[in-house]
């Protein structure tokens, strides 16, 4: 005899209950992106109409000596385009890192920035910022536009590596360890940043703190080109964690009965997130609530399946941080609010909804 | 018989206690073996030492002669499935994702119609495409076991019988759920399975188990067939508690608890 109910299958199955098929899902989500591209194209506190559009894309030739042509050229092509990749590669990053990092913690709160991956990165560039910047140190000034980023970068890898140390023990990862640990090592950063707010002078306190509430403001191809190699890494590797990190929100135990290398695939994410967070740290600041918005959002309407999410949250990261990057430069112009308080604005009552509804289930 | 699963003088410690002391237990393929005994017994380590999750202080634990440690994690999934006492899932994953699980997350006609088949046997399948935290523990629990079953299915395809490990199956199912897993896991050992389940119901133990291993303290206090194991002078050693035991139309024992105040008393004379 098996455990068998008697009701019949349609009856009781919503058509909805259903999962949406990739391709359509990815496909929309391209759209969507195309669309923001193209919008962030045109708008801008020098605007450029559609019709003129394909002509400063040069996909139409523009009319020789029009001197508006050019000067759409100009902007299109060593202002706003690299803006839109970068913008497109930092939300792509900061979407997926989320969604990786809260497979691992079987959290959805979790995120680079809660554990201090941000903070870590944060940091290390502030410290770059006023150490370059002192007479003691005055050569550096002129290799800042590499040390920033280089030491965002090393900052997020660095916290990320002790926190493993921390939270690893006989070639395990305690999550709820690494969780709080980063907590603390957020804490300390956060008081390192404040430290280095208070001694800083009146231009590196401007500098830092531009940095930490995230600018756009200064893309550049080259920045762009730094960021593409992470961002093929990423979704290279997401072939291969899809499946481990959907069983792993059974448990680690489970996981493991399951036939998946827990301890390797901890280490893979853990590398993968630092590299991600850091590399958008290192080239915009922090930008926080993309990594919570974006799986978060994705999750309401294609399930929490790791195959379609981690892609997919690289698509909306990318369309969020584009239109949160155009809003940005546009409500303000000519000047520029800074990304991190509107993705704030959005995030944070994202994160408290989450929150609220975690705590019905968990009884928090 | 065919031995699939060897527990060679395994011992298990934590800092100063010992959890499990000097266990020797072989487990043949088509056998239905229970694990008893009472609370921190070390039960629920046997288990995990012989699924791999823990490795023991001393001793070895084999797998078709072959030492557990030697299995890569993927290796060991097509020839042992493990169902864990508590299982919580805080993402809204179906039923049906769930249980898709078991064959790696596959979605050829093979792995479907295993899933199928998995959710069909527990029962789940007016609730396939509802999400798992909306579902009752016991309703959670059944649809956990359908995913293991499904595991088990699929490394049975390429290996042949392998083991299933169930820690508590029943904690949360009524007693006809109760029941029908029993048959489930008995149907499995028919076809070759080998199926070690640790049961708190002694009862249910006798319906379930070829041989029962009961264990106290650590170490074995008994093991043997259920006419062998579930007597009253065994569970009163083990459990401190006495009981009646009767037979059933089939003749199988089952236990009626009595009075905890009895145990400094000599046994009563039993039917």
């Amino acid at each position: 005899m098996a455990m068998a109910d008697a009701r019949p299958m349609a009856l009781v199955t919503p058509a909805h209950a259903r999962r949406p098929r990739a391709l359509p899902v990815l496909g929309t989500l391209l759209l969507m992106l195309l669309l923001a591209m193209l919008l962030a194209a045109a708008i801008g506190a020098a605007g450029i109409p559609l019709a003129r559009l394909p002509a400063a894309l040069g996909i139409t030739n523009a009319t020789p000596g029009d001197a508006l042509a050019a000067r759409d050229q100009l902007i299109l092509w060593s202002i706003r385009l690299p803006r839109i990749a970068i913008a497109a590669m930092i939300g792509g990053l900061l979407g997926a890192a989320g969604a990786i990092m809260q497979g691992l913690f079987r959290n959805p709160l979790a995120d680079p920035a809660l554990v201090g991956v941000s903070s870590g990165g944060a940091f290390a560039a502030a410290a770059a910022i006023v150490v370059s910047d002192s007479r003691f140190a005055s050569h550096l000034v002129a290799l800042q536009p590499v040390l920033l980023p280089l030491a965002a970068f090393i900052g997020s890898l660095a916290t990320t590596i002790v926190l493993y140390r921390i939270a690893s023990r006989s070639g395990r990862t305690s999550i709820a360890i690494f969780l709080l640990a980063g907590l603390a090592i957020a804490a300390i950063a956060n008081a390192g940043i404040g430290l280095l707010v208070f001694v800083a002078d009146d231009r590196q306190l401007r500098d830092i703190t531009f940095w930490l509430l995230g600018s756009l403001s200064g893309a550049t191809w080259t920045k762009a080109a730094t960021l593409a190699p992470v961002m093929v890494i990423a979704v290279a590797a997401m072939a291969f964690i899809h499946r481990g990190l959907d069983v792993l929100i059974l448990g680690e135990s489970e996981a493991f009965h399951a036939g998946v290398d827990v301890e390797r695939l901890k280490r893979i994410c853990i590398v993968l997130v630092s590299g991600m967070t850091g590399a958008a740290v290192s080239v915009c600041g922090v930008v926080g609530f993309i990594g919570i918005v974006v799986p978060h959002l994705l999750r309401l309407v294609i399930g929490p399946g790791h195959r379609l999410l981690l892609p997919a949250s690289v698509g909306l990261g990318a369309i969020l941080m584009i239109g949160a990057d155009t809003l940005a430069r546009s409500i303000v112009a000519p000047a520029e609010m800074p990304i991190g308080i509107l993705t704030a604005a959005v995030g944070a009552p994202i994160f408290l909804l989450i929150l609220l509804r975690q705590r019905g289930l968990v009884g928090l | 018989m065919n031995t699939v699963l060897e527990a060679a003088q395994v011992s298990m410690a934590v800092g100063h206690a010992t959890l499990l002391d000097r266990i020797d237990l072989r487990i043949h393929s088509g056998e239905t073996l229970a694990i008893v005994g009472p609370n921190g017994a070390g039960k629920s380590t046997l288990l995990r030492l012989l699924s791999a999750d823990l490795m023991p202080s001393a001793g070895t634990v084999r797998l078709k002669g072959r030492d557990l440690r030697a299995y890569a994690p993927a290796e060991l999934a097509l020839r042992r499935a493990m169902l864990s006492q508590h299982v919580t899932v805080s993402f809204p994953f179906t039923v049906y994702e769930v249980v898709g699980m078991g064959c790696g997350g596959k979605a050829n006609a093979a792995s479907r119609a295993l899933v199928d088949a998995a959710i069909d046997e527990v029962g789940l399948n007016a609730l396939r495409y509802r999400e798992l935290p909306t579902l009752s523990g016991g309703e959670q629990q059944r649809a956990h076991l359908a995913r293991v079953l499904v595991q088990l299915a699929c490394g049975e395809r390429a290996h042949g019988p392998g083991i299933l490990l169930l820690d508590e199956p029943t904690s949360s199912l009524d007693l006809r759920h109760q029941i029908a897993l029993v048959e489930i896991a008995r149907r499995r050992a028919r076809n070759g399975t080998a199926v070690v389940a640790v049961l708190h119901d002694l009862n249910l133990a006798v319906r379930f188990a070829d041989r029962i291993l009961v264990l106290h303290r650590g170490k074995v206090a008994a093991e043997g067939t259920p006419d062998e194991t579930i007597s009253s002078a065994i569970v009163r050693r083990t459990f401190e508690i006495d009981v009646a035991v009767e037979r059933t139309t089939e003749g199988l024992p089952f236990i009626l608890p009595q009075s905890m105040r009895q145990v400094s008393t000599p046994p009563a004379a039993h039917l």
